[in-house]
């Protein structure tokens, strides 16, 4: 059950966070994403966020840090598995299934819906 | 009488309201928060199932981007996002809405040239910059590991 | 012929009257304050279009149509056509014009369009151009929000200093031989006026100094005040604009306070609507011209008024490249009765 909590609390705060980028910079939504992405990686390899994914499980891995933190991941294992060549497989690689389910769900919404009016 | 800009700027300032930073942050957290819950239970229920812990995340992150991408052709994402802000652009769906959104958008000028070359005006930045700080990331590994080996 | 009395300042001593206009806006702008004053209200807001630039065209054509009718008048008995919109290249005007096989302008002034092709028009018939002179402007909320700023599906937050892209379409038919109201009686063209603003979000104040300098120009040439008019009307300014605007007036020795109206603030309920400062677009001061503030002048319910187009000169380029947001504002004299005023 805390795990839950956990994950509802610790997802909550990231997003707030976002907000507060959102309500008091003049940031566009583009470049808090890309922030939240490059944090992540940062916060991954300074070895903070997994801890966190390890309290917060969804609460960390659903926001975009967890992108970035995935992307981090997959560069330590093909760095340490493959050395040099590492560098440029690693990242997509674990983050392959969320960048193709995008695409290709992006490339279905555009089949089968029209653009809406608001 | 002459309005210089750095004056013009504070009248600006004095009469353009703020946003309402505390209905807004409280829904980011809320909504935020319950798209996290709802992560963090796929994630689980796919561990049930028997998925190993990664196999479990990466059918957490597809199931929770096909939900953005119906939602964003429904036109219900945009309207959940006008209340919750961050707390919908922050998550994996906030993503995810980002590629499906101009997908959608730009079919009226093909599946090339609009479909095609739009789909990442949004995402494609978060692609990159992600990619670009886990290769600095990468290079500085394998810095590490060359003087320790 | 028209009279200068300073830069860019006119009166026209041959009168041009509007024959006709109409107006033809969208569900959102239809169920707003000012929903009765449209001659039509289209639900779906593709016109029955492919696209949405379709439909805009498609929205101004019919507004052509109908203000032609108003008057009893064909394609044909026009000498010229004055059109624009936000869409690059004019897209918009250019589409609802090509079957009409009117001698056509095409004009860019962002939403200050409205005023530009009556200014434009009236010029032009008193200087014995032609007889009859169309003046048109549209804008649509979808295809402005693909051009300037996100995919409609895509979900953002607007703040507080944002306005809503009016789906609506204004035309106006100008003659020199109708003799009857509303008559145009002078014009400012405006200066492009720029006071720092960078903010996309807060149109309003980049454009409100190019109203108070035109406003302030044209007081100045005429010798005129606030009290020499019913209604000061702007097109777009929107709820913090038209603060920052009478502010500026007040600045510069004028109170338009009891007289000033913004078509951004009267379009929509901000309230319900969910409109945030208020509408905006080439079509929103164009419609509730010729839909609102036209047929009243017609009525005598309205004796003089000023209309003041404003426009935001924004490139989505140029803000990304960090240049501020330019503003214009022109204004067109009108008025009710047969006399000349200035005569």
């Amino acid at each position: 059950m805390l795990e839950y909590i956990w994950a509802f609390i610790i997802g909550g705060a990231i997003c707030a966070v976002g907000q507060v980028l959102i309500d008091y910079t003049k940031l566009t939504p583009a470049r808090i994403l890309t922030g939240f992405v490059v944090a992540g990686v940062l916060l991954s390899a300074l070895g903070i966020y997994q801890p966190l994914i390890d309290v917060a499980g969804g609460g960390a891995t659903v926001p975009l840090t967890g992108f970035g933190h995935l992307l981090a991941e997959g560069i330590r294992k093909d760095v340490e598995e493959k050395g040099l060549l590492g560098i440029f497989s690693g990242g997509l690689t674990s983050s392959a299934a969320g960048i193709t389910a995008a695409m290709l769900f992006g490339l279905a919404a555009a089949a089968i819906f029209k653009p809406k009016d608001k | 009488m002459e309005i210089k800009p750095e004056l013009y700027k504070d009248m600006t300032e004095a009469v353009s309201p703020k946003s309402k930073s505390y209905v807004n942050i409280p829904m980011a957290f809320l909504i935020g928060g319950a798209i996290c819950l709802l992560g963090e239970c796929l994630l689980n229920l796919f561990e049930y199932m028997g998925l190993p812990k990664d196999e479990a995340g990466s059918w957490t992150s597809i199931t929770l981007v096909f939900l953005s991408a119906l939602l964003t052709g429904l036109g219900w994402y945009e309207r959940i996002a006008k209340h919750a802000g961050a707390g919908t652009l922050v998550p994996i769906t906030g993503f995810a809405n980002g590629v499906s959104a101009p997908a959608i958008e730009a079919k009226t000028e093909g599946w090339i040239l609009g479909v095609g070359a739009k789909i990442f005006t949004i995402a494609g930045p978060v692609i990159l910059y992600g990619t670009a700080a886990s290769v600095v990331y990468g290079i500085c590994l394998v810095v590490v590991k060359f003087f320790t080996e | 012929m028209a009279k200068a009395l300073g830069r860019g300042v006119v009166y026209f001593d041959t009168p041009v009257f509007i024959a006709s206009s109409a107006a033809v806006a969208g569900k959102k702008e239809g169920a707003g304050p000012m929903g009765q004053c449209f001659d039509r209200v289209e639900q779906y807001s593709r016109f029955g279009q492919k696209t949405w630039e379709q439909a805009e065209s498609r929205m101004q054509q019919e507004t052509i149509w109908l203000a032609l009718d108003k008057a009893g008048l064909t394609a044909d008995s026009a000498d010229l056509i004055l059109a624009g919109d936000l869409i690059n290249q004019c897209t918009s005007s250019t589409y609802s014009i090509r079957p009409f096989g009117i001698p056509f302008l095409g004009l860019f002034g962002a939403c200050s369009t409205m005023a530009e092709s009556l200014i434009i028009g009236s010029l032009f018939l008193s200087a014995g151009g032609g007889e009859r002179a169309v003046c048109a402007t549209s804008s649509h909320f979808s295809t402005a929000e693909r051009q300037f700023r996100y995919p409609l599906s895509y979900g953002g937050q607007r703040p507080p200093t944002a306005q809503w892209t009016c789906t609506a379409s204004g035309a106006a038919v100008l003659d020199t031989v109708t003799a009857s109201s509303p008559k145009i009686e002078g014009a400012c063209i405006g200066r492009v006026t720029d006071l720092g603003i960078t903010d996309a979000n807060n149109m309003g104040a980049a454009m409100a100094p190019a109203a108070a300098d035109t406003l302030t120009r044209w007081f100045h040439a005429t010798g005129t005040s606030p009290d020499n008019y019913d209604l000061i009307v702007t097109g777009d300014l929107g709820l913090y604009g038209g603060e920052l605007f009478t502010q500026l007036m007040m600045k510069q020795g004028f109170d338009i306070k009891p007289c000033y109206r913004d078509c951004g603030v009267m379009m929509f309920d901000g309230e319900t609507q969910d409109t945030h400062a208020g509408g905006s677009g080439c079509g929103c001061g164009g419609s509730l011209l010729c839909g609102h503030f036209l047929p009243l002048i017609r009525q005598q319910r309205i004796k003089r008024m000023l209309f003041m187009a404003t426009g935001a000169l924004m490139s989505p380029m140029l803000v990304q490249q960090g240049e501020s947001i330019p503003g214009v504002a022109h204004i067109v004299e009108i008025a009710s009765g047969e006399e000349n005023y200035h005569a």
